[in-house]
C-alpha cells in the first residue's frame, strides 16, 4: 500500500543529487510499472465483481431464458417481458410498496431506538449500566431462529399474525445500531456536554443539539444498515406474513425460484427490481457509510 | 451546574475537576436521584422494551419449549432434558455443527485476505477509487435471496456461465449445487463475494487510521513491502481485524439465508448447517421442542465462541 502511496503521483523531477540519477529513474520505473499492475488486477477483480449483476440484468431481458438456453454475453433479443409477466402475475408492485412501507418503519424507529440508548450508554452513567449494555450486545448473538417460534406464538396469541404490525414490531429496535451509535458518541468530546450543561441544557437538549449532530455519519450509517436490514429479511417475513399481497420482496423472488424454476429470466427482473432501490440509497449514502464505519472506532 | 445536571454528567465533569463540588442539599437530593432515573428510563426503554418483548422474551419462551415436544399446534408436553439428551446422542448434531464450521472455515479466510487486498489496493493513490469501492461493496447491500438466486443461475451445472467458460478452456466443470463436493463451496463462494465489499470496508478505515510517518520511518529503517505489512499495518489494524473476525463468527454461525435459497441442506444433507436443521426440524419435522434445544445449543456457542475472543484480544490486539 505505501509503496504506492508514496510514489504513484511520483514522475515528479526533481533536480537529482549528482549520485543516483540512474538508479531513481529505474526505481520511478517500477513503481509506475507497479501503479499500473496495481490498477489493472483491481479493475479486472471490480470487472468480476460486477459480472453477476450484469449477468442478472442480461438475463432479465432476455425472454425465456430457461435452463436450456445457451449463454451470450449480449442479449440476442432484448425486450422487458420479464417485467411485464412480474407485474401481471404477481400483486408485485403491492410487494414493492410492502418493502419500502416496512424499510422505511423500521430505519425511522431504530434510529430513535438506537441513539437514545446509545445516549444512555454513552453519557448517563447508572448502576449495572455495563451489564445491561452487555446483555444489549449478547441479544445481537441471538440467532433469529431462536426466536421464530416463540415470536410467532407470541404474536399469533396478539392476533398480529399476517399483519404489517406483526412484521414491524420485532425490528423496531436493535443492538447493533445502539453499539454502532454508541461507538460514535464516545469520540464526540466531553467538553461539548460540559459546556452545554453549563450553559444550562438538560440530557434531552444536550442529546438533541450536541451529540446528535455530531453524530451525523453514524446516523447515515445506521439508517442505510436498518434499511438494508429490513429490505433483505427474509425469515421472519416468511414465517409471520401469509397473504401474497402482503408479502415482501425477498419472500416473494424465493417464491417465484420454485414458481418460474425454467423461468430464469422472470426470476432474474425479480431480482433487478429488488437490488435497485438499495443500490440507488447505497450511491446516495456511500460516503457516510464508509465514514460511518470508520466512526465506528472498532475501540 | 451539577445541581442542574444532577450526577449525569458523570466522569466528564467530575474528572475534568470542573471548579470546587458545590455541597448538594439533602432536600434535593431525593428528588434529584429520582429524576435522574427518569432520565435514564427515558433514554432507555424506547430500545429495552422491544428488545426485551421480542427478543429476550421470546428467547426465555425458546428455553421453556426446549424442554417440552410440540409440533406448534398440539398442546406441548414437558419432556425434561430429552430433547437435549437426543441431539447429544444423534450424530446428526456433529454433523451440522460439523458442516457449518466448514463454511466458517473457507469464507472467513477468503473475505479477509481478499478484503485486505482490497483494501490495501484501493488506500492507494488509485484512479476512480470511489467508484471501484462502490462496485466492491455493492454485493453487501443486495440480500442473501437475490445473491443465492444469482450464484445458482451462474453456476448452474447444465448451462451456467461458469461451466460454459470451463467448457471454453476444455475444463468439464463441476455438478456446483448439485455435487455433494462442490455444494458447499459454492456457497461459501457467494457468500465471500457478498461480504467481501463489507470487510473491505471495515480494514480501509482502520487503514486510513494509520499514520502516514509510522510507514516512512518503517521505511527509512529499510523494511520493505512485506516487512511493513506484517510489522507494521498488521498490528495496527489488529482492532479492525478483531472486529471483522467476531462479527463474522457470529453470522457465520447462523449462515442460513444463502443455504435455504441454493441448496436447501442437500444434496444428501451435504450442506445441511445448524440453521438449516432448527428450520427443518421446526417447519418440516414438527419438532420445535427439539428445533429450540438446538438453538440453544447454538447461542451457547457462539456465546462461548465470543466470549473467548473477547478475553483472548489483549493478547493480539492492539488499541495504540
Amino acid at each position: 500500500m505505501a509503496e504506492t502511496t508514496l510514489t504513484a503521483p511520483a514522475p515528479a523531477p526533481e533536480p537529482a543529487p549528482a549520485r543516483g540519477l540512474r538508479r531513481r529513474s529505474a526505481a520511478a520505473r517500477a513503481a509506475l510499472a507497479r501503479s499500473v499492475l496495481l490498477h489493472v488486477v483491481i479493475v479486472i477483480g471490480a470487472l468480476a465483481m460486477f459480472f453477476p449483476f450484469y449477468w442478472t440484468i442480461v438475463t432479465s431481458l432476455t425472454p425465456g431464458t430457461g435452463l436450456s438456453s445457451t449463454p451470450s454475453l449480449v442479449p440476442s433479443d432484448p425486450g422487458f417481458d420479464a417485467y411485464r409477466q412480474l407485474f401481471a402475475d404477481l400483486p408485485f408492485a403491492r410487494i414493492v410498496g410492502n418493502s419500502l412501507l416496512l424499510a422505511t418503519i423500521t430505519t425511522l424507529a431504530q434510529l430513535v431506538t438506537s441513539a437514545t440508548a446509545a445516549y444512555a450508554f454513552s453519557r448517563l452513567p447508572f448502576r449495572g449500566r455495563t451489564v445491561v449494555f452487555g446483555i444489549y450486545l449478547a441479544t445481537m448473538m441471538i440467532p433469529l431462529q431462536v426466536l421464530v417460534v416463540p415470536l410467532f406464538a407470541e404474536l399469533r396469541a396478539w392476533g398480529l399474525v399476517d399483519t404489517y404490525l406483526g412484521a414491524l414490531l420485532p425490528t423496531l429496535a436493535a443492538a447493533f445500531g445502539v453499539f454502532l451509535l454508541r461507538q460514535a458518541m464516545n469520540q464526540v468530546p466531553f467538553e461539548l456536554d460540559e459546556a452545554a450543561a453549563i450553559d444550562g441544557a438538560g440530557h434531552f437538549r444536550i442529546f438533541w443539539t450536541v451529540v446528535l449532530p455530531n453524530i451525523r455519519p453514524a446516523l447515515a450509517t445506521l439508517a442505510v444498515f436498518a434499511f438494508m436490514g429490513s429490505w433483505n429479511n427474509f425469515l421472519w417475513p416468511l414465517v409471520v406474513l401469509r397473504s401474497p399481497e402482503l408479502q415482501t420482496l425477498p419472500v416473494a423472488l424465493a417464491g417465484l425460484q420454485g414458481q418460474y424454476t425454467t423461468q430464469w429470466d422472470v426470476v432474474m427482473a425479480g431480482s433487478v427490481v429488488s437490488i435497485l432501490p438499495m443500490l440507488a440509497i447505497y450511491l446516495f449514502a456511500q460516503k457516510y457509510v464508509i465514514q460511518g464505519v470508520a466512526n465506528t472506532g472498532l475501540k | 451546574m451539577t445541581t442542574l445536571l444532577g450526577e449525569a454528567t458523570g466522569q466528564a465533569l467530575r474528572d475534568g475537576a470542573a471548579g470546587p463540588e458545590r455541597p448538594s442539599r439533602p432536600r434535593n437530593r431525593r428528588s434529584r436521584r429520582i429524576r435522574y432515573a427518569l432520565t435514564v428510563a427515558a433514554f432507555l426503554l424506547p430500545s429495552a422494551v422491544p428488545l426485551a418483548m421480542f427478543t429476550l422474551g421470546p428467547m426465555i419462551g425458546a428455553a421453556w419449549i426446549s424442554l417440552t415436544e410440540w409440533n406448534l399446534i398440539s398442546p406441548a408436553t414437558w419432556v425434561g432434558f430429552e430433547n437435549y439428551a437426543t441431539l447429544l446422542t444423534d450424530p446428526e448434531t456433529g454433523e451440522v455443527f460439523l458442516h457449518t464450521l466448514y463454511y466458517i472455515a473457507g469464507y472467513l479466510p477468503m473475505v479477509y485476505v481478499g478484503g485486505l487486498a482490497i483494501a490495501l489496493a484501493l488506500n492507494t493513490a488509485l484512479r476512480g477509487r470511489t467508484l471501484l469501492r462502490g462496485i466492491y461493496f455493492l454485493p453487501v447491500v443486495t440480500s442473501w435471496i437475490v445473491v443465492a438466486l444469482v450464484w445458482r443461475w451462474l453456476l448452474n451445472p447444465a448451462n451456467g456461465v461458469v461451466n460454459t467458460v470451463l467448457a471454453f478452456f476444455g475444463i468439464d466443470g463441476p455438478g456446483w449445487w448439485t455435487d455433494p463436493v462442490w455444494a458447499m463451496p459454492s456457497i461459501i463462494l457467494a457468500s465471500a463475494w457478498k461480504d467481501l465489499g463489507f470487510v473491505m470496508v471495515i480494514l480501509l478505515a482502520g487503514l486510513q487510521a494509520i499514520d502516514p510517518e509510522l510507514l516512512d520511518a518503517a521505511r527509512v529503517d529499510g523494511a520493505g513491502w512485506w516487512r511493513r505489512l506484517f510489522s507494521v499495518i498488521l498490528p495496527l489494524l489488529s482492532p479492525a481485524t478483531f472486529f471483522v473476525i467476531v462479527i463474522s463468527l457470529i453470522n457465520g454461525f447462523q449462515v442460513f439465508d444463502q443455504v435455504y435459497a441454493m441448496t436447501g441442506g442437500g444434496p444428501g444433507g451435504a450442506t445441511q448447517v445448524v440453521v438449516q436443521q432448527i428450520y427443518d426440524l421446526t417447519f418440516r419435522y414438527g419438532q420445535a421442542g427439539e428445533a429450540s434445544a438446538l438453538s440453544w445449543m447454538l447461542f451457547a456457542v457462539i456465546l462461548a465462541v465470543t466470549l473467548i475472543q473477547i478475553r483472548g484480544q489483549r493478547r493480539w490486539v492492539n488499541y495504540g
